[in-house]
């Protein structure tokens, strides 16, 4: 091959490639994610804009996501980085989660602990202490894996039915609710495994306290 | 148990219509989207300018693909910087810094999706569909078209044509990952998974207290993603987070779309590799005076040569898995110390709506298909467990990535028939043709350079003062998050030990750089290897040429991998897991 035609055959696949690039960038980066947003919208509304889920009309949060709950009448969530994004804006402006620390802003993750790291025994050790306090008659021993230690995401919106069913005798006594309607209240909101096979068996935490809430009578309409 | 047993085999049901759909495509024959597709194809070849029946030397192949890579990563680098700006950015996202936007566009070009931005505060909407969809695409296409064109070169129709590489990047795009995209984005988006362009919303909860939640066009991203085996997540917890993954079936629905294209790769090279023996048993002989081929149902399904590659593979992953598994149920030993009961297995890091059977099973599948994404923290893992997904992005040839894991165990398989035609002293032959001195150097360098990769950064990583800043973890797995970086890269896999501390100046550019020497060195030496047994004449089987469709050879291939992943890893595996796990249950 000559230099000229070896020239042309390169500006000729330079060119090739560059229009190339760009008609695959609109229509992979663009084309694809607006229909998809389109087809979504029209077909499954809610669950393309989050799942929220609403108490009086207003939005109190989304139905994947867990939440930091703190009174002692709502069952909690499992331990979480992040504090499961939840936060207040303290008198001096400043936002901060439920411990006192400073908010970090939208994130997910968790402390990425090693089995073998002295800071995860400390971390578990430090929540049993907390847990056992506020729900006085729960042994140690009886404990569920699950709810003292933290999910891979930190936004786990789900405790298994061993770790509802843990929680239950204080959740009673804070709420006034008997023991048989929160049990009630924890069956409405478990998921079985998908075709009785595959996955776990679920609660969803953010929808037991919307029932808890509402049997109490801190809201009246509810949408799940 | 049972759950893993019947999702295993629900796989290898789906992966036979879609190798045969990928058979099609790749050489060229007809599928039943053709009347409408070729129309699209067509509008694209003219606008680029594409003559798609010009087929490509390997030498211009691999350059085309080079250079559009090239070009693709000039663009993708560009938008990160300028990523302020008020379009598509309801969060307001600043520019990306130039280690870090250096990192990113070589860890997305090359399928690799490693990420030290954390999706949340890191990228802008406008970023998240023109830099990562998009070049989840095209990195996707990219390794299934240097994998089509490999095999072509081993299938040997012609001396010098191994097709184009343009017509191949738009045909899987247009035919394979657009379309499967847009069907699994839907079925992601009726599980759960938000899929819009509003900002993040904040809501106020029943306690009073403010929540951020993340919206965006997740389930774009999320579908594509596990589709090309990218694994890079719009959030930073990945498909560990509830928006990207809110039930087990969203889950199923991302491990199927992992495993199914590398999978049917191999399916695509059995039936290629059958159509050329065929087609030259057919020219020795008039095709009625030949006897009717008795075939079993494997043969039919994977052809004869696929099937010992996917017989191997499948050994490697479920020695893996049942590791894997096994060691995630044991528990912390650590933490039963402190009293918490641990029957339920290790939880920390794992989401309960997948438990121990599912998080365990993704991981394996995350670092076999080599996508990286991840439902479960692999930092949390057990020792055992964690060094499973080490142990496959070490070998790297268990399906692997889209395209590039059949490319890898090929070299296995040549280093497989060389070193048993050195024990019974004959010239090695595979496929049809003689392995030569050429080849196996050839072979030699291409599976020496991932190790090579994964323990020189290693040790230059822990020689400085840089590198050991990243470390979080104390004692022996402070070196398995060092390893497991740098495998990933190497990989082109992309998960991490996510508690390493990454985005410094030193991590940012050594990764860059093994990502990028671990991706395009292996694809061109391979590419190499094809060229030049493409040249050589077919010899005829004799009684002394070793059978590679057979059971026996599949388990030769194993131990070749495994023997080999010993001579290299096993000293790095024996001072970071295996001295972790020593500890903990001594």
């Amino acid at each position: 091959m000559t230099d000229t035609s070896k020239k042309k055959a390169f500006l000729c696949t330079l060119r090739q490639s560059v229009t190339l690039t760009l008609v695959l960038l609109l229509l992979c980066g663009f084309v694809f994610p607006v229909v998809l947003s389109g087809l979504s919208s029209i077909f499954f509304p809610k669950q393309a804009n989050g799942s929220l889920v609403t108490a009086d009309g207003a939005p109190v949060g989304a139905e994947y996501v867990g939440q930091d709950f703190t009174e002692p009448y709502f069952m909690k969530c499992r331990p979480s980085a992040y504090h499961y994004n939840t936060y207040y804006e303290g008198s001096d402006g400043k936002q901060y989660y439920n411990d006192g620390s400073e908010f970090a802003g939208l994130s997910s993750g968790s402390n990425n602990y090693a089995p073998s790291n002295p800071e995860l025994a400390k971390r578990v050790e430090a929540d049993i202490e907390q847990f056992l306090a506020a729900n006085p008659g729960v042994k140690r021993e009886d404990l569920p894996a699950d709810l003292m230690t933290a999910s891979g995401s930190g936004l786990d919106p789900h405790v298994t039915p061993d770790a509802a069913k843990v929680q239950i005798p204080a959740l009673a006594q804070a709420s006034g609710l008997s023991e048989d309607v929160l049990e009630q209240i924890v069956a409405d909101n478990t998921t079985g495994k998908l075709l009785g096979i595959f996955g776990e068996t679920t609660v969803n935490v953010l929808g037991v306290n919307l029932d808890i809430a509402k049997a109490m009578g801190l809201v009246g309409d509810i949408s799940k | 148990m049972l759950q893993l047993v019947l999702t295993i085999i629900i796989y290898l049901i789906l992966v036979v219509p879609m190798g045969r759909y990928v058979y099609h495509i790749a050489a060229g024959k007809h599928t039943f989207a053709d009347p409408m597709l070729d129309r699209v194809d067509g509008v694209i070849y003219k606008i680029s300018g594409i003559d798609p029946t010009k087929g490509m030397n390997w030498k211009r192949y691999t350059l085309s693909l080079l250079g559009t890579n090239a070009v693709m990563i000039a663009i993708g680098y560009l938008i990160l910087r300028i990523q302020s700006i008020p379009l598509f950015n309801p969060n307001g996202i600043g520019a990306m810094k130039p280690a870090l936007a250096f990192n990113t566009i070589i860890s997305f070009m090359t399928n690799t999706n490693l990420q030290h931005y954390s999706g949340e505060s890191g990228l802008s909407y406008l970023s998240q569909m023109l830099v990562i969809i998009f070049m989840m695409f095209v990195s996707a296409a990219s390794g299934y078209a240097a994998c089509v064109a490999f095999i072509r070169g081993l299938a040997g129709k012609t001396k010098d044509n191994v097709g184009n590489f343009f017509s191949d990047l738009v045909r899987i795009t247009t035919r394979v990952l657009l379309p499967f995209s847009l069907i699994g984005g839907i079925l992601l988006v009726w599980q759960g998974v938000p899929q819009n362009f509003e900002g993040n919303v904040v809501v106020q909860t029943l306690e009073g207290t403010y929540q951020v939640i993340a919206m965006g066009p997740i389930a774009a991203l999320e579908i594509i993603k596990h589709l090309g085996t990218n694994g890079g997540g719009f959030l930073s917890a990945n498909s560990s987070t509830p928006l990207e993954n809110p039930t087990i079936l969203s889950n199923l629905i991302e491990m199927y779309s992992m495993m199914l294209l590398p999978g049917a790769c191999v399916i695509t090279f059995g039936k290629m590799m059958e159509d050329s023996r065929r087609s030259r048993m057919e020219l020795k002989a008039p095709k009625n005076s030949l006897p009717a081929a008795r075939k079993s149902i494997t043969e039919k399904l994977f052809g004869r040569e696929g099937r010992s590659i996917f017989l191997a593979m499948s050994i490697l992953f479920l020695v893996g898995l049942s590791v894997c598994y096994w060691s995630e149920l044991q528990g912390n030993p650590a933490l039963s110390a402190i009293g918490l009961d641990q029957s339920a297995g290790s939880m920390e890091g794992k989401e309960v709506r997948f438990g121990i059977a599912q998080s365990a099973l993704f991981t394996t599948v995350t670092t076999s298909f080599t996508t990286g994404t991840v439902n479960n923290m692999h930092d949390t893992l057990t020792p055992l467990g964690g060094m499973v997904p080490l142990l496959h992005m070490m070998l790297n040839c268990v399906f692997g990535g889209k395209g590039v894991g059949l490319m890898n165990i090929i070299l296995y398989a040549i280093l497989a028939v060389f070193i048993c035609g050195l024990m019974v002293g004959r010239t090695p032959e595979y496929l049809g043709k003689k392995i030569e001195g050429h080849e196996m150097k050839l072979t030699a360098l291409g599976i020496m350079i991932h190790p090579l990769l994964v323990l020189a950064f290693s040790a230059l990583a822990i020689a400085t003062a840089a590198g050991q800043a990243g470390i979080t973890n104390p004692g022996y797995h402070g070196l398995t998050q060092v390893l497991y970086e740098y495998a990933s890269s190497a990989a082109n896999n992309g998960s991490g030990f996510e508690g390493l501390v990454d985005n410094t100046c030193f991590w940012n550019i050594t990764t860059g750089i093994v990502m990028f020497l671990g991706r395009y060195l292996p694809i061109v030496i391979q590419m190499a290897i094809a060229g030049s047994l493409m040249k050589k004449n077919f010899v005829n089987e004799s009684a002394g040429t070793l059978r590679t469709h057979t059971f026996s050879f599949a388990v030769i291939l194993v131990f070749v991998v495994y023997i080999f992943a010993a001579l290299t890893f096993f000293p790095a595996l024996a001072l970071g897991p295996i001295a972790e796990h020593l500890t903990l249950w001594g």
